[in-house]
């Protein structure tokens, strides 16, 4: 089918199709660029702001690695390594969740949603408060659990095949019961303060250090390029799994990949920082709702997971009077969206 | 436009867990013409198209595609040859038509290799081959049932692919549309020697547009052949347990079926 002329083809289609096409890539390329810049300045001013605001100047002083009295400390051993961490799990969180719903097609079966993050986290805190295990090792069993989880909603949803709906509510049941094992191994650990204790339950990047930031770089390394990698593969997977087959796409390879990846993502930025609430939940969402149907969706939403984080953990900083982790302000975006979508779903069953 | 790809399925048995739905069948599809595959509900029409395109492996015996066990060949090569159109894919939310039929060059892309003119090119052909061209910037989710049909149609044109599958292309549709449907598959074999293989729930159009019918019962196949020759009233009783006379048809003289039941069939010829 090489030989047809293109004569053949009257030139509007044609100019309406490439018209199109350049359209859409230019929306998305604009977005990109604006979620950087965006993300760049909330970088910047997570770097200055605090009970000291630094200028610019001193910042980068210290960036560069001179020594800044005051600033060397508070900027290059606080504020740094909190902001970079916050860009990277946001990262983590936003790919993790858009992979989920893209894969099942649905906006609800995110890993903070289906229970993978909350498993990721109760084992976290079953690895530093019962085993007394810390670093690499916490990492490695978050992960372990999160795809143990994985296949536990898997296997219990199945049914002559998964259906969506099923696999969600088993997955928020699994997430309601790892939650409440995170509550009551913190409970027993007396010598944690609140804010600890928030942290695996909500997520907060309180005591951020340069340990915490290196196995989130790598797992967005290694796991970052293996989901783009699969980016195309995973968007004709939307239109089913006939179709994506017949399209040439090996379906259950592709899930396999996709999954380890992704569940990979979750659990080693929630090892670090906890299960930051509903991050990777939102930032597929949204990141549909601004670059338009039908593009991937895996970098826009990167993007604005780390936008979130990064926000979200200023604002819950220095906007309001008492300085809040920042999970608790990403739940708090993060809910009302929740209970439009399940309002939602019950109407029209929609997808991402 | 030659086509000389070649789809066969020998000593084919295929199934779901323990139930096997295919058993043992042979068919060799007629390169360049419109097959039409008919039988009784679960008698495995969707399932031999399903391991015909490879999305089913048997589980015994083989389908060859050119000569080759198809499903040894790489996925991406066998989708540049032979496209399916399932029964019920699923279109994204708010997907334009121009998207979705620009996810047919799937397999013609590499993992870095750009969108190309002739991706481009592919896909307005597809769009004005089924006259969607006007719907391109519209989301599908909108469009009424006949159009969304000719959308899914033109994604598979995109593809470009010599071989074509179709599962049931006309179900739900209402008749002037399916009559539509069948008109553009009719066209793009005659236009492109487009190899077509659908399996069609009415009989009648089946006889009227495929120039090759395959009968299938249990599982196996009951006749295959011209409609003139399989399509008879024997072979109807056989395979749908259904009185029923078959006639020719008026409009295009192949054989046409009618049906019986308990309260007719007491009128003179």
């Amino acid at each position: 089918m090489s030989a047809q002329p293109s004569s053949a083809t009257p030139p509007s289609t044609l100019e309406r199709v490439r018209t199109e096409r350049r359209r859409r890539r230019v929306r998305r390329t604009v977005t990109v660029l604006v979620l950087v810049v965006l993300i760049a300045a909330g970088f910047y001013a997570s770097l200055a702001i605090g009970h000291r605001v630094y200028s610019a100047g001193e910042i980068w002083r210290v960036v560069r690695g001179q020594q800044v009295p005051g600033a060397s400390f508070t900027v290059g051993t606080l504020r740094l390594p909190r902001a970079v961490l916050a860009v990277l799990v946001g990262c983590c969180f936003g790919l993790g969740g858009v992979t989920f719903q893209t894969m099942l097609r649905n906006p609800l079966a995110s890993p903070d949603i289906i229970g993978i993050s909350a498993g990721a986290s109760a084992a976290a805190v079953v690895a530093i408060v019962l085993l007394g295990l810390s670093g690499p090792a916490v990492s490695v069993i978050a992960i372990l659990a999160g795809l143990a989880v994985a296949l536990a909603i898997y296997l219990l949803s199945y049914r002559k095949g998964v259906a969506g709906t099923r696999l969600i509510l088993v997955g928020i049941g699994v997430a309601a019961m790892l939650d409440s094992v995170t509550s009551y191994v913190l409970s027993r650990a007396a010598q944690w303060d609140l804010q600890e204790a928030m942290r695996w339950l909500t997520g907060s990047l309180n005591g951020a250090a340069w340990g915490d930031v290196r196995p989130v770089l790598v797992a967005l390394l290694v796991g970052g390029p293996l989901l783009l990698a699969a980016s195309r593969d995973l968007t004709v997977s939307q239109l089913g799994d006939d179709s994506a087959a017949a399209l040439g796409v090996r379906v259950q390879r592709l899930r396999l990949v996709v999954v380890i990846a992704a569940v990979g993502l979750v659990a080693f930025a929630t090892a670090a920082t906890g299960p930051i609430a509903f991050v990777a939940f939102l930032a597929g969402p949204i990141a549909a709702r601004i670059v338009g149907p039908g593009a991937s969706l895996l970098v826009p939403s990167a993007l604005v997971g780390a936008l979130l984080v990064v926000v979200s953990d200023l604002v819950g900083q220095w906007a309001i009077g008492t300085r809040f982790p920042v999970g608790v302000v990403t739940g708090v975006l993060g809910a009302p969206y929740l209970i439009y979508l399940v309002v939602r779903t019950q109407r029209s069953g929609g997808s991402l | 436009m030659t086509t000389d790809h070649t789809l066969a399925a020998s000593g084919l048995s295929a199934g779901y867990g323990d139930r096997s739905v295919i058993e043992g069948l042979d068919l060799e599809l007629v390169p360049a013409r419109i097959t039409a595959i008919i039988g009784a509900n679960a008698c495995g029409k969707s399932t031999l198209l399903r391991v015909l395109s490879r999305l089913l492996a048997p589980t015994s015996g083989q389908v060859l595609l050119d000569g080759t066990r198809i499903h040894r060949l790489p996925a991406k090569q066998v989708a540049r040859t032979l496209g399916l159109l399932p029964q019920s894919p699923i279109a994204p939310e708010g997907i334009t038509v121009a998207e979705l039929v620009s996810r047919g060059r799937h397999p013609h892309q590499g993992l870095v290799a750009r969108w190309s003119a002739a991706d481009d090119e592919a896909v307005a052909e597809a769009l004005d081959a089924t006259g969607t061209a006007a719907l391109a910037e519209r989301p599908v989710d909108e469009l009424s049932g006949g159009q969304r049909q000719r959308v899914w149609i033109a994604m598979a044109l995109a593809q470009r692919t010599d071989l074509l599958l179709l599962d049931e292309p006309t179900t739900f549709l209402d008749v002037n549309h399916q009559v539509e449907v069948l008109d553009l598959l009719t066209d793009l074999n005659a236009r492109r020697g487009t190899t077509i293989v659908m399996v069609l729930h009415d009989l009648n159009l089946a006889a009227r547009y495929a120039d090759h019918l395959v009968l299938m019962e249990h599982g196996r196949i009951h006749g295959a052949g011209a409609p003139g020759e399989v399509f008879t009233a024997e072979a109807v009783r056989t395979v749908f347990g259904l009185e029923n006379r078959v006639i020719r048809d008026p409009v295009s003289g192949s054989p046409m079926m009618l049906p019986i039941g308990r309260h007719h069939g007491v009128a003179e010829d």
